[in-house]
Parts: structure tokens; sequence; C-alpha cells
């Protein structure tokens, strides 16, 4: 077989990348036929739900569960934990009750007599004077970079203080700020959770889950098992956010549950214990001080930031501070805040949206100062900047977005707006930067000799598209329609294909399906040149036919072509690792993004009016899902950025607003118009394909404070933007 | 959720032979849409549940012999918005839409509306009953908690959307029970209170005793009538609860240079209080003088004049008297130059 080349075709060949298909799971999505796993009921199967701690730390007395299983339907009762036992948080999880039906489980549940000894729990992040009183405090760590080095006989902390000092002396505008951003909950739409069911030893489990093909063996090891023996399925996923990589001690609980009844258990969690428990994204608060030259350029940055991601500190990496920008001089100090709560779960574009939002803030409140548009300075520092994606991309990207945000004629300095009634308007900006590498991932495509085609891989369906995306590239390959390919994912048993996180997925199917059919396809061509009097190199797959190169004429339709495999269906694998070099995908998006906001300066109340995200991501496979994709990440910034936070009570410890009437998500009326345009240069598309899951959400944050600091002309430091604190804002403004 | 029975009654008589004689074993259901989620999570768990929804008397909508609409318990919301007198009463038309929820408009129902559980997320979740007297609310984390009649162990706020306009605009409501043909007609005001003890709700309704009909009086266009308004400040566009809301009834007599001048006032605030909450101090700054943003202004903040909120929970007296000055403004048709 000749070599085979693991390209694309160019835009202009392209039948189908870069098209847009809809979904090819949208029908049986949108007439709920769709099964996720929240819908996955078996014959005879129990229902499962699980008993909380109700304190942000407390201490088990005594737990007798005597009564639950005095109540009518009640089966079994599972303890998770015992008398004796401290409980860290809010919602963790102290026993299982599994009843013949809902009713029974939830009053089996309530009849559950735990007896707890009340703990004092912290659980303000922000209060850092706090939490050091309370020694709650770890170190985060930090880093210095400066141009000079300390001579040989320097103490080095000595001369980076002088240094660092002398740098702001020398800086002409110096601009000190508080910013932050709170915890908040994944709060997936479809809980965690899923149905279990033995055969014999062998469990095949229905699990809500972003990772198919790595969750076996996280049921396997904890029920001593082998991951052999462990079959999951997940076929649709109703949101996961980075919250849904593992088995979870829940959906292992229920296992044992089922193990010991016989039965099949569904076990789903609560609202509230999925706000609660199933996956936050740390706090991250940020004292700011930079210095910046005539110019506005930033030439030393110094701050402090603190934060938590649960009991044991941590917080918004250091690694990501100062965000994108990254002045040649800069100090950056980290603290952990041990909390009472839950330990924090990969969110969206983990560290980036804080970091963004308590960065570039700053860069906004320095254009503020000056007077001048925070276009301008945002431009003027892309001289110094660390991203995956250069400096000339978020020019050009920049001048798209001033464009279609109409910023030259809309803007206005800081807090200079003409208000209508007590309504004045603003704008901002921020800008972002993501991996998107390739994941591993291997797919099987099995080509019919009737001409049908199936592609296996044990990848998942977020939402995002993926199954009509792995359509899409075997389509692409074989000169078919995307619809001609049946999609095989969501199941542990098929060929193994990395998790669902750091937005690795369209890269690495990308990569898998595209090896394997043209794996496949030269095997076809293999078989049909002697039909066409070619050699097998000589062929291509092009609009239902394959044909000769540059003599179309001589050509076979794709139905009689596959006949000419005889009896047997033709198989062909291909696997990409990641990180392997390769020109069907690369790594490093930016984006840029910026947001026009009105705000009611009685009330507090912001209300978005438009947005704009521009975003690149090499080449684009399906524009269609690559657009809601954005849209979907720009709500969810909107969300962060005005609506939802966790809200901890201080005398309980508890996640006060967990349930949905309390845990404020924007509605359609409060998202204004969102524009997205996709930045698909040839340079770009000439990377290959790149992850875009993440990215579009990192800069809402720092886009809508910003329009919110230039409406108003003072700062509301943290989000979300609720009216209240900017009330508080505009009141200490004033003072 | 607690296993329950299910009755749905055909008859007003039968609902009350439904009911049972002791509090918190039956619950009426009428949308249902605040009170299952409270049984799923079980802050609520009667033995029985008596849906009112078949009752034909109870979904009677039209004016009465004198003029005055009735309005039965069962009544739909979205049915209310689409009655042509409803432009008679701007307060609760803007109410209505301000929910913004066709779900809880085509749901929900007037009487649940006007009898719905008190909104404290306390209560709600179990770490506290109605009526606090642990203080864990005072310590806690109170920032949608009362900033009036907050002085007992009763912090909630009254949740209910459509109460402040309907007071405002003098409704009454059709009591039946404890016996099956007891009936009395008392104003909606005082199906209200602020408990004190242990147990009690926050309404005045009897075990075995719900609302059958409300009543709004006749409006009189022909005698230059009274007008109206709502207003209700949202952190979003809905459907969940205003941060503060407030009606207006305003009476005009008489004029000064040609402009007429307010006879009379009724200004009701919502979701600042275990109650819908009168309010004589704003009352007193309308009476005889011409609305003006200046006077409307000077309403909201006597409004808030004598509120006392709690650690937490400022911000919602700004959020009051806003919501009082817009009110006056929508009433009298003038701008509120807000959202
Ligand atoms: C997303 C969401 C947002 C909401 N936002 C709000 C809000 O902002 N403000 C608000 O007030 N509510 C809100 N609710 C609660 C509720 O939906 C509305 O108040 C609705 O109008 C209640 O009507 P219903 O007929 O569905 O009431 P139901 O749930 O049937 O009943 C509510 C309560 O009233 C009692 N009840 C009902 N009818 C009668 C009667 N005739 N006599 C005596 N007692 C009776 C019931 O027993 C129950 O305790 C919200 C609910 C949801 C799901």
């Amino acid at each position: 077989m000749a070599d085979i080349q693991y390209t694309w075709p160019s835009k202009e060949k392209a039948s189908v990348l870069g098209h847009s298909v809809l979904r090819l799971d949208g029908l049986e999505k949108s007439v709920g036929a769709a099964k996720y796993t929240y819908d996955i009921n078996l014959k005879n199967q129990l229902i499962a739900q699980a008993l909380g701690s109700p304190y942000g730390h407390c201490k088990i007395k005594s737990i007798d569960i005597a009564p639950a299983m005095k109540v009518k339907g009640v089966v079994h009762v599972e303890l998770l934990r015992k008398a004796g036992d401290e409980l860290q948080w809010n919602g963790e999880l102290i026993a299982m009750v599994a009843a013949e039906s809902e009713g029974a489980a939830g009053e089996g549940v309530a009849a559950l007599k735990v007896d707890y000894e009340v703990l004092p729990s912290f659980t303000h992040d922000e209060n850092l004077e706090e939490a050091k009183k309370r020694k709650l405090t770890t170190k985060a760590g930090g880093k210095v970079e400066l141009q000079n080095e300390p001579g040989d006989d320097d103490d080095e902390e000595e001369f980076e203080a002088a240094e660092i000092e002398r740098l702001f002396k020398e800086s002409v505008h110096v601009v000190e700020g508080y910013y932050g951003v709170d915890a908040i909950a994944h709060c997936c739409l479809e809980p965690h959770g899923s149905t279990v069911e033995w055969d014999g030893d062998k469990l095949k489990a229905y699990h809500s889950t972003q990772n198919v093909s790595g969750t076996d063996e996280g049921f396997a090891t904890a029920l001593n098992i082998t991951s052999d023996d462990v079959e999951v399925e997940c076929n649709f996923i109703g949101g996961g956010f980075g919250s849904k990589f593992a088995a979870d001690y829940w959906s292992v609980a229920a296992a044992r549950v089922s193990k010991e009844t016989g039965r099949p258990v569904k076990f789903m969690l609560s609202r509230d214990q999925e706000l609660k428990i199933a996956g936050n994204r740390p706090s991250g608060y940020i004292n700011v001080r930079l210095g910046a030259d005539k110019n506005g350029v930033v030439q030393i940055w110094d701050s402090h930031h603190w934060g938590t991601a649960g009991t044991k500190g941590r917080g918004v990496s250091q690694s990501v501070i100062p965000y994108v920008f990254r002045p040649k001089n800069f100090r950056r100090l980290a603290t952990g805040v041990k909390t009472n709560t839950v330990g924090s779960r990969a969110w969206r574009a983990p560290n980036h949206p804080q970091a963004c939002a308590m960065t570039q803030t700053a860069y906004d409140d320095l254009a503020a100062k000056m007077g001048v548009s925070s276009y301008d300075i945002f431009l003027r520092n892309l001289e110094n900047i660390s991203s995956r994606q250069t400096a000339d991309v978020y020019r050009r990207e920049l001048e798209i977005a001033a464009k279609l945000m109409d910023w030259k004629a809309k803007w206005h300095p800081h807090g200079k707006g003409e208000a209508q009634g007590s309504i004045v308007e603003g704008m901002g900006i921020a800008l972002h930067e993501w991996g998107g590498v390739a994941n591993n991932s291997s797919a099987t495509i099995r080509i019919h000799p009737d001409g049908g085609v199936e592609s296996f891989c044990g990848t998942q369906e977020l939402g995002t598209g993926t199954r009509t995306a792995c359509a899409m590239v075997v389509a692409e390959t074989f000169g078919l329609a995307p619809t001609d390919i049946k999609v095989h994912i969501g199941n542990s048993k098929l060929p193994v294909s990395g998790a669902s996180g750091g937005s690795t997925t369209i890269g690495a199917i990308s990569e898998s399906h595209r090896r394997a059919s043209l794996n496949a396809l030269a095997k076809l061509f293999e078989s049909v040149a002697g039909k066409l009097s070619a050699k097998a190199e000589q062929l291509e797959a092009v609009g239902g036919v394959i044909r000769v190169q540059g003599d179309p004429a001589k050509s076979i339709g794709w139905r009689e072509a596959c006949g000419s495999l005889g009896l047997k269906p033709l198989e062909a694998s291909a696997s990409h690792k990641r990180g392997d070099k390769s020109s069907l995908s690369s790594e490093g998006v930016g984006g840029v993004q910026m947001a026009h906001v009105a705000v009611d300066r009685e009330t507090g109340v912001v209300r978005m009016k438009k947005y704009v995200a521009v975003q690149d991501m090499g080449l684009v496979v399906n524009p269609v899902t690559a657009e809601s994709q954005i849209y979907g990440a720009v709500i969810m910034g909107i969300s962060y950025a005005l609506y939802e936070h966790r809200l901890t009570d201080p005398a309980t410890g508890a996640f006060i607003n967990s349930e949905m009437a309390d845990y404020k998500l924007p509605r359609i009326g409060d998202i204004g118009e969102i524009v997205v345009e996709l930045f698909e240069p040839e340079d770009q598309r000439q990377r290959g394909v790149i992850g875009l899951g993440e990215p579009p959400v990192i800069s809402p944050g720092a886009a809508i404070s910003n329009a919110v600091a230039n409406a108003l002309g003072v700062r509301v430091p943290v989000l979300p933007l609720i009216p209240e604190r900017v009330l508080d804002a505009l009141k200490a403004g004033k003072a | 959720m607690k296993a329950f029975d299910y009755a749905a009654p055909r008859t007003e008589s039968q609902v009350v032979d439904l009911l049972s004689p002791q509090a918190g074993h039956t619950e009426i259901i009428a949308g249902g849409t605040d009170l299952m989620g409270l049984m799923r999570s079980m802050v609520v768990r009667p033995d029985r549940v008596v849906n009112i929804m078949e009752v034909e008397s109870l979904r009677e909508l039209g004016p009465d012999d004198q003029g005055a609409i009735r309005i039965g318990a069962a009544v739909h919301l979205d049915e209310l918005l689409s009655i042509p007198y409803l432009e008679n009463y701007p307060a609760l038309g803007q109410a209505l839409r301000g929910m913004n929820s066709m779900q809880l408009q085509a749901q929900g129902t007037v009487g649940g509306d006007i009898c719905v559980q008190p909104r404290c997320w306390f209560y709600r979740s179990g770490l506290s009953s109605l009526v606090d007297a642990q203080g864990v609310i005072e310590q806690g984390d109170h920032r949608n908690h009362a900033i009036f009649g907050n002085a007992g162990p009763a912090k909630f706020v009254s949740g209910s959307r459509l109460a402040p306009a309907l007071i405002a605009l003098e409704a009454e409501v059709r009591l039946l029970g404890p016996q099956p043909d007891e009936q009395r007609w008392i104003p909606l005001a005082d199906l209200y209170r602020i408990p004190r003890l242990q147990g009690q709700r926050h309404t005045t309704l009897e075990a075995g005793q719900f609302v059958t009909h409300i009543r709004l009086p006749a409006v009189d266009l022909a005698q230059g009538g009274a007008t109206s308004g709502a207003y209700e400040v949202r952190h979003g566009e809905g459907p969940d609860y205003p941060l503060a809301a407030a009606a207006v009834k305003l009476s005009f007599s008489g004029s000064t240079n040609g402009v007429a001048t307010i006879s009379d006032a009724r200004v009701v605030l919502g979701q600042v209080a275990p109650t819908p909450w009168f309010s004589e101090e704003a009352r007193r700054a309308l009476i005889g003088r011409v609305v003006t943003p200046q006077i409307a202004e000077e309403a909201g903040e006597a409004a808030v004049l004598r509120a006392t909120p709690l650690a937490r929970n400022r911000a919602k007296v700004q959020h009051a008297k806003v919501a009082v000055k817009r009110a006056v403004l929508l009433a009298a048709g003038l701008e509120t130059g807000g959202f």
C-alpha cells in the first residue's frame, strides 16, 4: 500500500468540512426520544435517594436506620458514613435508601434518624483576614520575574522588593485595584448519577459521564472487579462542564446496593445535591498594583490572590496570573483558603475565567485612569503577552470585534456616557487563550459490501455535536454525506477515546476518524483499482463515486465499489496519541470578546445589550455547532458575570441558594444580542483542528465587568455583578 | 416525597369535607407550581392532597351585578391576563406580566399565588421553621429577608406577586370552612399575618378553611376613577422572585393649577415583610400632591423611612424605595426612568 497522506482537503475541495451540518441527533433530542441517563429505567429497578449533611461542618453522633427500613417500599439502606465521622461540607452524603418508588425512597431518607454535633465552619473565602486568624490559609505558590538580575552580593528578596518599587516609581500610571469572582456550581441540568445493573459478576452502568472510555476502571477499582467486567454507557448527557469524569462514590454505592439487592438501581442526585457536592469552580480574589509607561503599556505587575477550592485550600493557579497580558516584570503570589466546601472540579477552562477576570479588569482600570479607550490599552499591551496564540491574531481579532461592536462610534470614556433616566451604558473588552490539543483517540471504520458505513469510537456526545463531527469527517473522506454514516459512540466497549475535557474532543475524533477512514479508503481503493484499470493511489472518493484523479469519466458508484469487497466488510482502525505532531490538528487558540451593557443606577440591575465573540480554532469542522458552542459559552459567561454564585450561610455553613429558585441563571431575555464570528483565515485553517469548547467561556467575566465599569465610572470589584454589589460600588464611589 | 392520598372534589363543600381539621395533614393543590417543590423536598408533608381544579365554581371569572370582578381561586393567571376589564386595574396587569413566565402564568392560579408559601431559603431547605425561634436567620445570610415587620421571630418575606396590587386595589377574598357552609368575605390584607408562635402559618386561614374567590371592586372610570401601577425590581427577567415590589392606587380630586391632586393613595409593598406591607408614610407623602418625579421620589423615601433592615439586607431598602417611586410614576402614566 502506498503511503497515506494524513491531511485535510483544502477549503475549496472540502465538501463536508467547513459546511454547516445540523446535528444528526437533533430530532431525537428535540422530540424527547434521545435517552439520557436520567431517562434510563430498567425492569424491576429500585430507586435510590440519599441523605446529605445539613451543615457545613459536623460530626455524626449516631445513625438509626430502623425507622427508614420501616417505611413501606424501602428495600435497602446503605450507610456511606458511620457514627463518629466528621463531615466537612454541606451535602456530603451519609446514607442511601433504595426503594420501590421515588416516594418511598424520599420518605425513607426523611425517616433516617441522624444526630449531629454541629462544629464551627468557615466558608467565607473572600475574607482573607478571617481565614488567616483561623489559620485556614495555605501557601499556593508564586513567581517573580524581573528583567534586571540581582548582583552577586544582593539579597534576592531585598533586590526584588527594591526593583519592584523602582519600577513603580518610574511608572507614569499606577493602578491599584481589588477584583474577584465567587465560586460557582457546575449546575448540570441533568444531575450526576447512574442506573446500574449486574449480570452475574458483570456490571453495566448507564452513567452520565464525559469519560465513557475511562470510568469503567473507576467502578472496577472501587468494586474490586476488573475493568473488562464493567460496561459504561452514555449516549446523551445533560451537561458536565468538567464535573463528570469519575465513577463518583454515589454511583459506586448504587452498584453496591444493586449487588446486595440483586436488582437494578437508579440513583440521580437531587437538585440541591447536584449543586452542593457535584462540582464547583474555585473562587479567586486579588489585590493588584500595576505600573505603566506613558502609553499605557504595563511595565510592572504586582499581585496577591486568594480563593478556595474546598477543604484543602488551593484556589486559582498562580501560573496564569497575569492573564494573557504578561509584562516583562511581575510578581505574583497566591494563598489558598481552606473552607468547609466540597473540593472543586474542573470547570470549563480551569483557572482561566477567574484569571482573566482578575487581570484584564485591572488593565481596563488603567484605561479608565488614563481616560483613553480600553481598546487602545488592550492593543498596545499585546506587546507583552504569554499566550498559545500570537499577538498578530489578537490584533486581527480585535479589529473584527470592534467593527462588529461598532466600538469607535459607541465608545465613551469611563463614567462619561449620557444617562437616560437612571440608565447608563458602557462597553468592555477581554481576550483569552487556550490549548485545545487533540486527545488520545482510537476509531474503527467498517465498510459493508452493500455500501453501508459504520464508525466505532469510545468517545461521547456532550451536546457539542461530536456525533455529527464523527460522521462529517468520515463522510468527507469517503465523498459521502454525513447522514450516510452510522456513528457508534458512548460505550466503554468501543475503541478507547479520551475524556471530553480540555477542549480535546474535536481534535481527538477528527484525528482518529480521519486516519481510520483514510486507512479504510486505501484498502477499498486496492479492492476496486482493477475495476477502474487504475492504480489504487490514483483514485479519489468524491461526490458518492470513486474515480480516477484527473480522469473523472473513469468512475464507479460508492455502493458498487463496496461490492468489490466480496462477502466480508472491510475494517480499518487508527489511533492518535495526545501530543503527537500531526498536520490534522494542533493546539493554541486566542479569542477576543466585547460586551455592551446597560446599568440602572438606582437598582443596580445590569442588562446585556450586545455581546461580540471572535474566536479562532484552526480548521472549523462544523460552523453551525462551533457557533452554538460559542453562544453557549457566552451565555454561561453572562451567567457567572451577572447572576450565579455559591452563597454559603455564615451561621450553618450551608450552601443556602442550592435550589434553582435561588441559584440565579440568566433567562433568554437576559442575554441580549450575541454576535459570533468564527475566525478562520487560511493561516489558521492550515493549523488543523483545535478544540473550542472552553476558550469562549473565559472572557465574559472580565469583558462584562469592564463594560459595567465603563458605564458607571466605578468598578464593581467582585463577580457576579448582582444589584446589591453594584449599589455598594456606587455608594463607595461617591464617598 | 411522602406518599399521600389524593382527592379531586367537584364542589366547594366537598373540598371543605376533605380538608382535615388539623393543620398540616391536608394541603390544597391548585396549579401545584409551588406545592410540588415543597412536597418533593419534604418541607410540606401532607397525608392528603386536595385538588381544587375540578370545582366548577372556582373557575368563575367576570363582573357581578355590582360591576365588581369575581375571580375564582382556581383561575389561571394567564386567563386573568386575557380579560378585557383588566385595563381598569393596571397594577394587576403589570404584576401579572412581570412574572415573565409562560409556564407559571399557564399553570399557576390566583388562589395559589395569594396563598403561596413564604419565601425564605432557610425554611425551604429545612434549616429553620417559619417562626425562627433559634435565630438561625438573624445570624445567617438573610439578604432576601424582611426589612419591615421583622421584630419577632418571623423574618421571611411574603412572596405573592399579585397581593400588593390586589390589596392596593382593595380586593376582598371569600373564605369557606371549616364548616361546609361557613363563608365570609374579608379584605385580602386580612388574609395575612405575621406568625409569632411555632406552627402558625403566614395566613389567617384556619385548618379546614380555604380561599374560594377574590373580588375586585368596580372602578368608575367615568368619575375620573382611580389609577394604579405596580413595579417590581427584578434581578433578571424572571420568573424568579423580585428583589422588592410595590403597587400603588391613586385617587384624585380637585386640581392644582388644572392638574389633578391626589386625594387618597394606597401603597402596598411586596417581598419586604412577612405580609404584604402597607405604607402609611408613603400614603401621607402623596395625599394632596400632584404627581411629579420629585413627589414620587419623596413617596419612595417615605416608604422606607421606618424600615428596620437586618445586618445583611440593606439593598432591599433601596429596592423598596425605587419600587414605590416607580409604581407611583407608572400609576400616573409617567416614565420610570429605569428598566
Ligand atoms: C421558577 C418558579 C418561580 C416562582 N416565582 C415566584 C414568585 O416570584 N413569587 C411567588 O409568589 N411565587 C413564585 N413561584 C411560586 C408559584 O409558582 C406561584 O406563586 C404560583 O402562582 C402559585 O400558584 P399555584 O396555583 O401553582 O399554587 P400551588 O402550588 O398549587 O399552591 C401554592 C400554595 O397555596 C395553597 N393554596 C392554593 N390554592 C389555595 C386556595 N384556594 N386556598 C387556600 N390555599 C391554597 C397550597 O396549598 C400551597 O400551599 C415560583 C415558582 C417557580 C417554579
